[in-house]
């Protein structure tokens, strides 16, 4: 049943680009989308909460993944990776929201895109994408998990470059992939290290979940049956053990997640279409990271040292991204540095330890993320594709459902009392401040403390500077468009009164791409220039929709401080089993160097008390004794309502300020240092990617191996080639003094094997 | 039947070639005529070769279909042939990728029309004879004969700097080989015998050479280096690849896709067949140094491929990349890196014959491979533009097409290898090559296929025909089935990958096998 979850999605992509492209009907394109997320939909939500299911109410303790093996992959020596999928309470979560919200953006698409070109080609993209996060998230492996994430990569690849004719879109694409890359390069060396550690210990796997009936043990119990963690030195991170494993697995989510130092594609990847921005660059792809860490949380309670590098790169990010999202004009931009900023706060979740707060946040920022992005996406198209928020202003009353559902979004975000982002936020201060307590020196939380509830002051200035630019304030967008930023869909040809498309009418009508102009032609035909109207309801339901789940999605984990016990926290009662618990004791650190022993022998596996053990599969609880909520104690409870109170007045401040500030000057000068993101792709490309291509053209391909190789090869003939250019002659010479040497050589060769070693016997 | 099935597939080319120089004296022969015949016998070579899957049930665990009758009997020569996991698939390879490049050349080549396709059969026939030869005289010769069709192929048919390609080609080549022949005539002194079965038996009673040589190991060192020169030059490993970018580049089409997709392979067989199972010992002493040129070839053939102003010679330096990997897994000496080492073989000649093909199409429209002189070709040629995104993610090894599961079974076979000390380390630097073939690719395709269509010249140009589509299906669909199944291809080659494994693993050379004792020094490359 499970399969079809990710192959209903993948049938729908298929028959988009194979029938789709001939039927050329947006009708019949966005029916075929949208019905193969509706029916993942549906599917995950019957497996997650039907009987037997990994979410099922009825069943708390019913920790059994729902499973279904496909057909094994890959099988070489003891390496094996199946096709096959795996559904427990955090994919299952996860399953939930992406279809949900997929769902709701590809209704969205429909509306949005409606006139493109290539509306069969970015549907069957975004299928493509369900597929690839689906199975991501779904895969029981850790190789397939890396097939999804490749995935979902190359989805992202192709949507930020849909629009083929403009050079930046294919830019920021291409940077997009080869950043990825790089943190790929983290997660497959990851892999082949579990797959390592495992094979020393005995019982080779890189399974997630355990499958008696094949013979599969998993991979994650072994690391979640390591008596002790591993000691907090800076070796570990190259001892070659669990700490190892846990660094290399976060380079990728670094890469996947945009976080420092490998965020710089996720602001360019705003060149891509706006639903694309919301699915993929704010609800689910870039959560990926978070997913992965949290699936392995069995390796990263184990790595005290990975930890504390997560909580300070995700705290690092968050204020970093928060202090550039503030002055920055496009209004993707803006969204796109927060997501990267609230992205940072779910990683400072997980390197304090706070897993299930980290995966609510996922949840609850997917909801309200992919709203403002949509909302801003319906304030784009609105007002005909301005993304420059110095142009709009006012537009409240020209759009008020987008207006009303932002608000919510807005309001969200920031953390205000009762809505979904705050109780996620909360918990995440909240936890980072007690981590204390669990091993993480007390200095080092509170700093984190402090920083998170720096950034929650800057998310809400912020957010409240977009909303007043866009909404409120004087009306700007009849002014004429100066310079400025490009829009989206709005080929520069168009303003310019040109008419991009002509150079190429002349071949193929029926050619897959956008064609700039034509959109926004027909939206010039229904409405009159340049005046801001509300967007069809294939936009605004999505928009509502989202906007209720992002006001009340957070009462599924509201903190016993908060709620007595009178409202069970679901969320952490679901999630809870599947999180690994941290060991009880970290190793002693040896008098020996771990860099001086051999990588591997760092750990001590017992192999032979995993063998005498039952399979433990991660998500089970203690020896399956039911999982009752931890009841704090009550002066405990009272410091967590202090700092939800201290969280609610960062929230209120935050918002206060953004409005005082830009209600009165909404193009208040910002520092440019803030407006040209501290010149970090500058610094990038100046340190990193201009050596490497002059190294490799003037070093290795001129001098070395034009100069150096092919000059000993070509010896004299080389020479006297340039200075001659009797082509002719030179050629003949080149052949005579070669075929000489050659004969030369192998007599000598011969001569020397048969005088040298004629003394055989037998000869 | 089964017995002379090796030998029909090698003869059924002679025969079409044979075909076309008779039908050159009929009277109503035309020009055309003869890409048709050529067509014709390649496709019946390719269905006959299809019959040597029938042999599937014994995993190709032992020789199949051998033929073994004597052939000169004054030097004991023999003509034995047979095709175990090793080649099988290599075989089939071949016999596929000639009938798609006789297809690539139907329009493009328009001059010498019979001696083209000549060359092409001729090219067939000795290419599958080095891949089924099992003795070694006549391995060399089949190894020698592909030389000399593939030289008049880049001389006649090639671009502008054709003659220096051909003969730079050439020189390199035979040097290589000339050393082989000389290693071989030297075994040939040993053992009386040219059978590669023979004197791999005699080796394996203990008349290894060093055992013939009182211990010395000298002898088999350089008989290692002798094998190892012909075939590094061949695959080409840093530094012995600077013919490759010329030759590849001034190709025509047909014969780029031929060099890349098989006689590259010529070398990574060899030196799995000969020299890995003949001399053991030292190719478990040469592995770590192998493996570090193996390494840098990875890296560097990227990094210059990266900065590469023409597309074919991008594709040419990627080539050089890839093989390295070839060649890492195969020196992991474990079973993850030379199935995996197999398994890469396959897959480029796939995605970069495929990549060669597409190559070729543009530059039959454009007469340029500038990649300047691209970009936006994504508007006027969409399905050209698909078919080159498609092999370019599988060259760059995308998860569930065919580059995947090779890059990683030889970076899996390298961070587990006990060859050498640090694989963790050899592990991350060759990962670095799987970053760099995104950024070369990516770029390339950037620049080539995405963005606005700047140049007028671009804007005309009709997209793919019937037959250009048709050619690519075969490979694309063979890049999706390698990377989304790949277990009846791995499946067929593991028993003779494991025979080959534990001989060289296990053997002992005068004294007790030990890394350490090979390896004092480990290569770990922080020294």
């Amino acid at each position: 049943m499970l399969r079809y979850i990710i192959f209903a999605p993948l049938a729908g992509a298929a028959i988009n680009w194979l029938i789709g492209r001939r039927l050329r009907s947006e009708a019949f394109s966005g029916a075929v989308a949208c019905l193969a997320v509706a029916v993942s939909t549906v599917i995950a939500f019957m497996l997650a909460f039907g009987a037997g299911g990994a979410l099922h109410v009825n069943e708390p303790n019913n920790t059994t993944p729902v499973l279904d093996h496909i057909w094994t992959w890959l099988q070489v020596g003891n390496f094996r990776a199946d096709f096959g999928l795996g559904m427990d309470r955090l994919s299952g979560i996860y399953a939930l929201f992406v279809t949900f919200v997929g769902l709701l953006i590809h209704i969205f698409a429909t509306g949005y895109m409606h006139g493109d070109r290539g509306f069969y080609r970015f549907f069957a993209y975004l299928n493509l994408f369900m597929f690839s996060m689906l199975t991501l998230v779904l895969a029981d492996n850790f190789l397939l998990m890396f097939v999804g994430w490749e995935g979902v990569g190359l989805c992202s690849y192709l949507l930020i470059g849909y629009y083929l004719d403009r050079p930046e879109a294919s830019a920021a694409a291409k940077k997009a992939f080869i950043v990825n890359r790089i943190g790929d390069w983290g997660v497959i060396l990851g892999i082949m290290l579990i797959f390592f550690l495992t094979s020393q210990a005995g019982r080779p796997s890189i399974s997630f979940f355990d499958k008696p009936t094949m013979g599969v043990q998993s991979a994650l119990s072994y690391f979640a049956s390591l008596p002790a963690a591993e000691p907090f030195t800076l070796n570990m991170l190259v001892a070659g053990g669990v700490t190892s494993v846990a660094i290399l697995l976060f380079i990728g989510a670094t890469g996947k997640s945009a976080q420092i130092p490998l965020y710089v594609w996720l602001p360019d990847a705003m060149a891509g279409p706006t639903p694309v921005s919301a699915l993929i660059h704010a609800a689910t792809m870039v959560t990926a990271g978070v997913y992965m860490v949290v699936r392995c949380s069995a390796i990263f309670t184990h790595a005290p040292m990975a930890l504390f590098i997560v909580a300070l790169i995700g705290a690092a990010t968050a204020i970093f991204a928060a202090t550039i999202g503030i002055a920055q004009n496009d209004i993707k931009k803006v969204l796109a540095y927060s997501t990267i900023s609230q992205l940072g706060y779910m990683f400072l979740a997980c390197g304090v330890g706070a897993f299930v707060a980290a995966i609510f946040h996922v949840m609850t920022h997917a909801f309200f993320k992919a709203l403002l992005f949509l909302g801003s996406g319906s304030v784009i198209h609105g007002t005909h594709h301005e993304q420059d928020m110095r142009r709009m202003g006012g537009l409240r009353k020209y759009m008020p459902v987008t207006f009303a559902t932002m608000l919510v979004g807005w309001l969200a975000i920031s953390g205000f009392p009762l809505l979904s982002g705050f109780f996620s936020k909360d918990e995440i201060l909240w936890k980072t401040w007690s981590a204390a307590s669990a091993g993480i020196p007390s200095w080092y939380a509170k700093t984190l403390w402090a920083v998170g509830a720096v950034t929650a002051l800057l998310t809400a200035i912020y957010m409240t500077r977009l909303m007043v630019m866009t909404f409120w304030g004087k009306e700007r967008f009849r002014e004429a468009h100066a310079g400025g930023q490009a829009d989206e869909a709005h080929a520069h040809g168009f303003d310019e009164g040109v008419k991009p498309h002509d150079a190429r009418t002349a071949s193929v009508d029926d050619r897959p791409h956008h064609a700039p102009g034509e959109h926004v032609a027909s939206a010039h035909d229904e409405h009159e220039a340049h005046t801001p109207h509300e967007s069809p309801w294939t936009m605004t339901v999505p928009l509502v929709v989202l906007a209720v789940l992002a006001a009340f999605g957070g009462f599924i984990g509201v903190p016993y401080a908060l709620s007595g016990g009178k409202i069970p926290n679901y969320f952490e009662r679901a999630l809870e089993p599947a999180i690994a618990h941290p060991p009880e004791r970290i190793a002693e650190t040896g008098g020996a160097s771990a860099m001086e022993q051999p990588q591997y022998e760092m750990l001590s596996p017992k192999p032979q008390q995993v063998d005498g053990a039952a399979p433990l599969s991660v998500g089970e609880g203690a020896q399956g004794e039911p999982i009752a909520e931890r009841i704090p104690k009550s002066d405990e409870v009272r410091t967590e309502l202090l700092f939800t109170g201290i969280s609610v007045l960062v929230a209120l401040s935050g918002i206060a300020i953004g409005w005082v500030m830009f209600m009165t000057q909404p193009l208040r000068k910002m520092p440019r240092l803030l407006e040209e993101k501290y010149y970090v792709d500058e610094i990038y490309d100046a340190a990193v990617v201009n050596p490497i291509h002059v190294v490799a053209r003037e070093g290795l391909w001129k001098l070395f191996d034009v100069s150096v190789i092919d000059g000993i090869v070509n010896g004299l003939g080389s020479g006297v080639r340039e200075l001659g250019g009797v082509i002719r002659y030179i050629q003949m010479g080149f052949v005579r003094s070669y075929a000489a040497i050659i004969l030369l050589g192998a007599l000598a060769v011969i001569g020397y094997f048969v005088f040298h070693f004629i003394k055989v016997p037998g000869f | 039947m089964q017995q002379y099935l090796l030998t029909i597939l090698i003869l059924t080319p002679v025969a079409g070639m044979l075909a076309l120089v008779g039908h050159s004296f009929a009277p109503y022969k035309r020009e055309t005529h003869y890409r048709w015949i050529t067509l014709g016998f390649s496709v019946i070579t390719f269905a006959v070769s299809l019959l040597l899957l029938q042999a599937a049930h014994t995993n190709f665990s032992s020789f199949q279909f051998e033929q073994n009758v004597s052939w000169i009997n004054a030097i004991s020569a023999r003509y034995h042939l047979g095709v175990d996991g090793l080649s099988l698939w290599l075989v089939l390879l071949t016999t596929l990728l000639v009938p798609i490049s006789i297809l690539s050349s139907w329009t493009s080549i328009d001059k010498r029309e019979l001696s083209f396709y000549a060359f092409m059969l001729i090219l067939e026939s000795a290419m599958i004879g080095v891949f089924v030869s099992l003795d070694l005289l006549i391995f060399y010769l089949f190894f020698e004969a592909s030389l000399v069709p593939m030289f008049f192929l880049i001389g006649i048919w090639g671009g502008e700097r054709r003659i220096y390609a051909a003969v730079k080609f050439f020189i390199y080549t035979a040097v290589g080989s000339l050393l082989m022949l000389a290693g071989i005539i030297v075994l040939y002194v040993f053992y009386q015998t040219f059978d590669y079965t023979v004197i791999l038996g005699a080796m394996r009673s203990g008349q290894t050479i060093s055992a013939l040589t009182k211990g010395n190991q000298t002898l088999e060192f350089w008989l290692f280096l002798a094998f190892a020169f012909a075939f590094f030059i061949k695959v080409p490993l840093w530094p012995f690849h600077t013919w490759l970018p010329d030759a590849h580049t001034e190709a025509p089409t047909a014969g780029s896709v031929i060099l890349a997709g098989i006689l590259l392979k010529m070398g990574t067989y060899g030196l799995m067949r000969f020299n890995l199972t003949l001399f053991p010992s030292i190719s478990r002493i040469m592995a770590p140094y192998i493996i570090i040129l193996a390494i840098i070839g990875i890296i560097y053939g990227a990094l210059v491929a990266m900065v590469q102003p023409d597309v074919k010679r991008l594709v040419a330096y990627s080539s050089v990349s890839h093989m390295g990997f070839v060649v890492l897994g195969m020196f992991s000496f474990t079973e993850w890196g030379m199935q995996g080492s197999l398994y890469q073989m396959l897959n480029h000649g796939v995605s970069t014959g495929a990549l060669f093909l597409i190559v070729g199409m543009i530059y039959e429209r454009r007469h340029t491979r500038e990649i300047s002189e691209f970009g936006g070709l994504s508007m006027s040629m969409p399905v050209f533009s698909t078919f080159f995104v498609i092999a370019s993610l599988s060259s760059i090894g995308l998860p569930f097409l065919n580059g995947f599961i090779g890059e990683f079974l030889i970076m899996l076979g390298t961070w587990m290898t006990e060859i050498i000390r640090y694989a963790w380390i050899a592990t991350m630097l060759a990962g670095t090559g799987v970053i760099l073939s995104a950024v070369y690719l990516l770029w390339m395709l950037q620049r080539v296929v995405f963005g606005p269509l700047k140049n007028e010249k671009n804007a005309r140009l009709t997209d793919l025909n019937y037959r250009e589509i048709g050619l690519l299906i075969p490979l694309l669909i063979l890049m999706l089935l390698m990377g989304v199944y790949p277990r009846p291809f791995l499946d067929l080659s593991r028993a003779s990958v494991e025979t080959v494994r534990s001989r060289v693993l296990h053997t002992e050379s005068g004294g007790s096998y030990t890394v350490e004792r090979l390896n004092p020094q480990g290569v770990s490359p922080n020294r």
